[in-house]
């Protein structure tokens, strides 16, 4: 141990939560999982060598998709466990720390407000509602909301013309359908999260993805994330499916449940 | 099951490998911006590192050496 190693952070959690499911487990580098108590609240960490988990070498390998992915997936897996056993407080990923001594003063130093987001984060569970725009549907509303509508509509919505006739007024037209197209997408993108918003906790939008992640080709208008009360989640997944409908033109889709990543922070040290 | 490759949409079906593309990234927009930080002299990373840009360029990176020309392209493949 010692100098060569450091101590990945998963998550912290209550010592009085059980440690039956993960005890035994592993996390990232199919390193063991250990439990470090301090004062009530305990961080579940692996030993990591700096060779591969150190400061540059970690800059290194983030930009590795593949261990960026695999790191990630092992990360989470293990705050997945944790959290069956009880509540939790998800670390960003790649936290390592010197030592345990220097987790048991963090613990000890944060106590008051790790257990405050503890209280927050009970009997709650994160949910992901990402919208979709339904290719075509807005474009054709918003051509035949416009003075201009007519033939040149549908030529509008079925994507690029055969390159005959009047192509340069069909541009302009194009384009602005385009343009307003846009804006009601981002307006029904904004009714849906605070639709959804009233009926959660707390609530955050990520930036939509990059279709060149991604590989899907429709354009993400929403990337939500909502802390629910699991007393309510079939309000929240009912209301999800009412606005998964095709007049809005928008496409929902539910993902979850996940661990409370997007409502860990405590407000100091996140944006 | 706690891997993210369950976590597919709602609307259900066998995940792709576009699905798992999918599901990839909505796990790395929650572990790079989200979690808790607790920054100070006691964490030997994270605090200095600008996480979601690293992300970004590594996605980049591979989408770039795998996939040429597939967006717009329709289904990816890997």
């Amino acid at each position: 141990m010692g100098e060569d190693h450091g101590v990945w952070l998963y998550a912290i959690t209550r010592a009085s939560a059980g440690q039956g499911e993960w005890n035994g487990s592993r996390g990232v580098a199919e390193t063991p999982l250990e439990a470090i108590d301090e004062g009530g609240l305990r961080a579940v960490a692996s030993r990591v060598p700096l060779a591969e988990f150190g400061a540059d070498a970690l800059r290194r390998n983030l930009e590795d998709l593949d261990w960026l992915a695999t790191t990630a997936r092992a990360h989470d897996a293990v705050i997945s466990t944790v959290g069956h056993m009880g509540t939790v407080i998800p670390m960003r990923l790649a936290t390592v720390y010197l030592d345990d001594d220097r987790v048991r003063s963090m613990l000890s130093q944060h106590d008051h407000e790790l257990r405050f987001t503890l209280d927050r984060l009970a009997g709650r569970t994160e949910w992901g509602v990402k919208a979709y725009r339904r290719p075509g549907v807005l474009v054709g509303a918003a051509t035949s909301g416009a003075t201009t509508a007519g033939p040149g509509a549908g030529a509008v919505s079925a994507g690029p013309t055969d390159g005959s006739g009047t192509a340069r007024p069909r541009r302009r037209d194009q384009l602005s359908a385009q343009r307003s197209a846009d804006e009601i997408t981002a307006r029904r993108a904004q009714e849906v999260h605070s639709a959804l918003t009233i009926l959660a906790a707390d609530s955050r939008r990520h930036p939509p993805q990059d279709p060149k992640l991604t590989g899907r080709r429709e354009q993400m208008a929403l990337n939500g994330s909502y802390l629910v009360d699991d007393s309510r989640l079939d309000e929240f997944a009912s209301a999800v499916a009412a606005l998964d409908d095709e007049r809005c033109g928008l496409r929902l889709e539910l993902t979850g449940p996940w661990p409370p990543y997007s409502f860990a922070g405590n407000g100091e040290t996140q944006r | 099951m706690t891997s993210p490759d369950v976590r597919i949409p709602a609307a259900g079906g066998q995940p792709s490998r576009a699905d798992q593309r999918v599901a990839l990234m909505d796990l790395l927009d929650r572990v790079l911006s989200g979690g808790v930080v607790i920054s100070g002299e006691v964490t030997l990373t994270i605090a200095d590192v600008d996480m979601v840009h690293v992300s970004l360029r590594a996605c980049d990176a591979s989408v770039d050496a795998l996939q040429p020309g597939a967006v717009g392209g329709g289904t990816v493949g890997r």
